[in-house]
Order: structure tokens, then C-alpha cells, then sequence
């Protein structure tokens, strides 16, 4: 499976990377690259084996349900580059 | 300073220096170093010199821990409260996070004095401290080479003398080779022994905090001090921590030490294996039986580490957006742009690159070839480990093929800087510890032995570890010019 500048832009575009049209051919180039490597998973043996997600698969950590967090609205509020009113604001989405 | 921790904890209880006077030291090191390291992104003296006061105060109290006064630093992938947190990123170039990390939460309690943050590699992508936004870390044996990655500051802070011991983080061999590169000790615990809360996530299944010091005797100190359950992380373990210092004297007689053929491939240079073999024997002299062993699907690991590492960082990731902490790019002019840009503008080449592979193998259609493929594979590598660890108590080989390269060899080329993981990933898709201990030297340079034991054997892999350091002096040595 061979990557294209076409499905570069795509991947960009699902990633929200902007990516320039002078950009597309190299980094096509060094996915073909990492992907080759990955390609090296096709030889392996794994009819039968079932998917590993996570080391300690047999853990499921249960807690109390209570609340442990205190309201610091204000103090995650302050790290935003633009917010008021104790809202988040990004650009105009509808007209 | 190259003394030990028990050595300054000493010197601290017998009133002969100060927290504060050993934290005014390691200032005056991290600057002298500087301009030749690079070593530390951010150096905290008002922070430090409150929190050495706070510890002389607790020392005078009768403070048991052999950590309280003695000066460290953070990884800079750590959250500290009021300290800015940069993960090596023009993305968090400003970042001041509001809480600390439990592992900083752990060390501030027992009275450790952290005096800054080290470089790494950007979000802990990298072999090589070279993808840092605030340059490359350069190896206090060779300032022409690199000190390895992503952990590079605090491996070469460590070996500069700077300060004795440093906090890391192993996501695919991320404390062990800078540990190799630099001839200090680096401990990679089992996944879940040390918590995730507030160490900024790269590979969530993957990642693992951990420690790099002079010694396997200083590992054990500063892993009691940051294991632990944590209810804050999910995937923290809820398992007694072990007395790793109270282990340490247990003689070698019996160990079953497993030497995998896979480890000593083509790839590794011919002076690294020497070394290594050299360090094997002194194994058997200690009394240790060396077991030829095999774990065949070895090859498949970097493999498998290049699909599901990036598949977890794209998704991890994602949370750089513009809109509630970090970089923002400038007037944007839609929110689309303001996320693009954002995220084109704030991540360095490495991090996009790991994205963009990711997002290709999560994505419609390629997802059962790459990424539930690479799952399966890495059940075959932990069953590996299982089966090998059925016939010997510990594996060893190599923990880098070769030495520590020079600064901007592989930059040019993902692939070859990804190869120098080899000997490493396996272990952290596994979810196992790994300790890299100095084991002599090729071309002038330190080549560092890895030993591997089953999950939550930290104490076993400790106690092998400070055997061979009773036996050897190569964990001594110290590059020209540290006191």
C-alpha cells in the first residue's frame, strides 16, 4: 500500500495538521518509509492469537464513586489562549 | 556531585553540608554545563531553594527518607504546579500547569529537592534528545554525540554530575538507552508500578515513569519513593510495593540469567557485544547460570512499536487544539484553521510524522492491516516473554546496538533513529521492568547491559544490578571533568 500526495491531504486533514502542497511529496515519502516497516507485520504468524491492547488486560480498577476533584474552573480557565465569561472561545462556527 | 544518594544522605545527617548548600551546588553545576549540555530546559532556583529549606527543616526533624535535601530534576514531561511544563514543545512552550504530577507529588513529600526540568525529546518521540524545541542535549562523554532520547536531559544531567538521580519516562526505551549512552543506570518499571497522573501522555498502554541515577542502589531509593497505587490513574497497579533497598544484598547464587540469541543480531557493533559478554561472565562468576534462550518473534517489535505507539499518540494528541491550553495560532480564520495551524505551527517534524502514521493506521480500511495486526503481534511478544520466563529469572542482551551516535548522523533518516530501539521496545509492549546498567566501554564510550525480569520483579532486577556494581567499578566512571 503505496501513500500519494492525495491520501497525505487526507490524513492531514483527519490529523487537523495543515500541511503545504510543497510538503506533500516528502512527507508521502517518509510514511512510505515507516509504513514499509509496518508492512513487515504481514509475514507474521498471528491466525488464532487474539488482540493485546494493554499489558495488565485483567485489570478493571473500580472506585468509590464520589467527587474527589474540586471546582477550579477558573484555574483551567486561565491556561486558555482566549476566554470569557467562564466560556472557551474559538472562532465564529455559523454565520 | 557523583556521590551517591546514600552517601549525601549521610553527609546531610551528619550536618557536614545542607540541603540548601547542595542545591546551591547543583545550581552552579546545571549553569557551568549549560552552554556544553544543554541538559535543562528550566532551572527553578526560587522553587528549589524554598523546597531545600522545607527539607533541612524536615532533616533537623529527623526526616527517614533517604531522598529528603538531595537535589534532582523532573523530566520535563512531569506537571508541576506553577512551573512550566513544556514536554519539549513549541505546543507548550508556555504551559504552566495548575496541579503536579503524582510522581511530583510523591518526591516533594519525602523532602527531595527538584531544581529544574530536563530537555527530552518533543511529547518523548525520539532516540536522541535532537526533536527538543529548545535544541539538542549533548553527551557529557563526547559533546559531539548525542545522550540519547527521549529521556537525553536527564540521562546527561545525571552523568555531568549535576545532580545524582533524575526522573524519566520509558515509552519504548526512552530511559534504558539514554542510560546506555551516557554509562549511568536506568530502571524502567513494570507498566502501572508508577502512576500516569500528570506525566503528559505520548502512548497510553506504553508509557511508564521511571528513574536514571549513578546505581541500582540509587533506583531502588528513588522507585520507593514514586511507586505506588494511585486511584488518579486506572492503570496503576494495586500491588504492595516491594522493599527494593532492603533486597539489594541478596547473593547471586542460582540466578538463571537468560541470554536471548535475538539480542545479539547484526546490527549490534562488534565492541557493545564484547562488552556485554565481558559483563555476562562477571554474572557467572557471581554465580549466576547463563541460559542460552530464544524469543522468536524479537524482530516484530520495532515493527509493532512504530504502528501502535503512533496509533496512541494521534489519538493523545488530539487534544492540542488551540482552544484550551498551549499554543494558538494567530488570527485564525476559521475553526478549522485555528486546530490546523494550531497543530502545524506548535508540533515539531517527528510529532506530525508519529500523528500521521497514526491517523493512517486508525483509519477506514487500514486498520485491521496495521493496527489490530500489530495488537496480535504483540500478544506474540509477551508470549515470548512468558515462555522464556518459565526457564530463567532474568533476560540480558545489549541495551543499544551500538554507542552513542554523533549529533545529527541519523536525523536525516526516521528509520535508521527508530532501529536504535530494537533491544528496548519489546519490553515496554510486554509491559515488563528493564534495568540498563553500565557494563564497560567501546570506541571510549559507555555500552550499557539490559536485564529484563517478569512483571513486577523490580527487586529481583535491583538486587542483580547492585551485585554486579559491588563487583565492577564501570558504573564509577564519570566523564572529564565532573568532581
Amino acid at each position: 500500500m503505496s501513500i500519494d500526495a492525495a491520501t497525505v491531504r487526507h490524513i492531514a486533514r483527519l490529523a487537523r495538521l495543515a500541511v503545504s502542497d510543497d510538503e506533500l511529496a516528502p512527507i508521502a515519502g517518509e510514511l512510505n518509509g515507516v509504513l514499509g516497516l509496518a508492512d513487515q507485520l504481514a509475514a507474521a504468524q498471528i491466525d488464532g492469537v487474539a488482540p493485546m491492547a494493554h499489558p495488565h488486560e485483567e485489570m478493571l480498577a473500580f472506585r468509590t464513586d464520589a467527587v474527589t476533584e474540586p471546582d477550579r474552573a477558573d484555574a483551567f480557565l486561565a491556561l486558555a489562549p482566549d476566554a470569557r465569561g467562564g466560556l472557551y472561545l474559538v472562532p465564529k462556527v455559523l454565520e | 556531585m557523583s556521590s551517591s544518594i546514600a552517601q549525601l544522605a549521610q553527609t546531610l545527617r551528619e550536618r557536614n553540608t545542607s540541603a540548601v548548600q547542595l542545591t546551591r551546588d547543583a545550581f552552579a553545576a546545571a549553569k557551568a554545563s549549560h552552554a556544553d549540555l544543554n541538559a535543562l530546559v528550566t532551572i527553578d532556583e526560587a522553587g528549589a531553594l524554598a523546597a531545600a529549606e522545607r527539607a533541612d527543616a524536615a532533616l533537623a526533624n529527623g526526616s527517614p527518607s533517604a531522598l529528603a535535601g538531595i537535589p534532582f530534576v523532573h523530566k520535563d514531561i512531569f506537571c508541576t504546579n506553577g512551573l512550566r511544563t513544556t514536554c519539549a514543545s513549541r505546543m507548550l512552550e508556555h504551559f504552566v500547569p495548575p496541579y503536579d504530577a503524582t510522581v511530583v507529588e510523591k518526591l516533594a513529600a519525602v523532602a527531595a529537592v527538584s531544581i529544574g526540568k530536563a530537555n527530552m525529546d518533543e511529547f518523548a518521540m525520539g532516540s536522541s534528545t535532537e526533536n527538543s524545541f529548545f535544541g539538542a542535549t549533548k553527551n557529557p562523554w563526547d559533546a559531539a554525540r548525542v545522550p540519547g532520547g527521549s529521556s537525553g536531559g536527564s540521562a546527561a544531567a545525571v552523568a555531568a554530575g549535576i545532580v545524582p538521580y533524575a526522573t524519566g519516562t520509558d515509552t519504548g526505551g526512552s530511559i534504558r538507552q539514554p542510560a546506555a549512552f551516557c554509562g549511568i543506570t536506568g530502571l524502567k518499571p513494570t507498566y502501572g508500578r508508577v502512576s500516569r497522573f500528570g506525566m503528559i501522555a505520548y502512548a497510553s498502554s506504553l508509557d511508564c515513569g521511571g528513574v536514571l541515577a549513578r546505581s541500582a542502589a540509587d533506583c531502588a531509593h528513588v522507585l520507593a519513593a514514586i511507586a505506588g497505587h494511585d486511584g488518579r490513574d486506572a492503570t496503576s497497579a494495586d500491588r504492595v510495593v516491594d522493599d527494593y533497598a532492603g533486597t539489594l544484598a541478596k547473593p547471586l547464587q542460582g540466578l538463571r540469567i537468560g541470554v536471548a540469541r535475538e539480542y545479539f543480531g547484526a546490527g549490534v557493533a562488534a565492541g557493545v557485544g564484547a562488552a556485554v559478554h565481558a559483563a555476562l561472565k562477571e554474572y557467572e562468576k557471581l554465580g549466576a547460570a547463563l541460559v542460552e534462550i530464544s524469543l522468536p518473534s524479537a524482530a516484530l517489535a520495532i515493527p509493532a512499536y512504530y504502528v501502535i505507539a503512533p496509533a496512541e499518540a494521534s489519538s493523545n494528541l488530539a487534544r492540542y487544539d488551540g482552544v484550551r491550553y498551549g499554543y494558538a495560532a494567530k488570527e485564525p480564520k476559521s475553526l478549522e484553521d485555528l486546530y490546523t495551524r494550531t497543530r502545524a505551527e506548535g508540533f515539531g517534524a517527528e510529532v506530525k510524522r508519529r500523528i500521521l502514521v497514526g491517523t493512517y493506521a486508525l483509519s477506514a480500511g487500514y486498520y485491521d492491516a496495521y493496527y489490530l495486526r500489530a495488537q496480535r503481534v504483540r500478544r506474540l511478544i509477551a508470549n515470548d516473554f512468558s515462555a522464556a520466563f518459565k526457564s530463567v529469572d532474568l533476560i540480558a542482551g545489549p541495551t543499544t546496538p551500538t554507542v552513542a551516535f554523533k549529533i545529527g548522523e541519523k536525523t536525516s533518516d526516521p528509520l535508521a533513529m527508530y532501529a536504535e530501539d530494537v533491544n528496548t521496545v519489546a519490553v515496554n509492549l510486554a509491559g515488563l521492568p528493564a534495568i540498563s546498567l553500565p557494563a564497560g566501554f567501546s570506541e571510549g564510550l559507555p555500552v550499557g547491559l539490559q536485564l529484563i525480569a517478569p512483571a513486577f520483579a523490580e527487586s529481583a532486577l535491583l538486587n542483580a544490578a547492585h551485585q554486579f556494581q559491588l563487583a565492577t567499578d564501570w558504573h564509577l566512571r564519570t566523564p572529564g571533568g565532573v568532581q
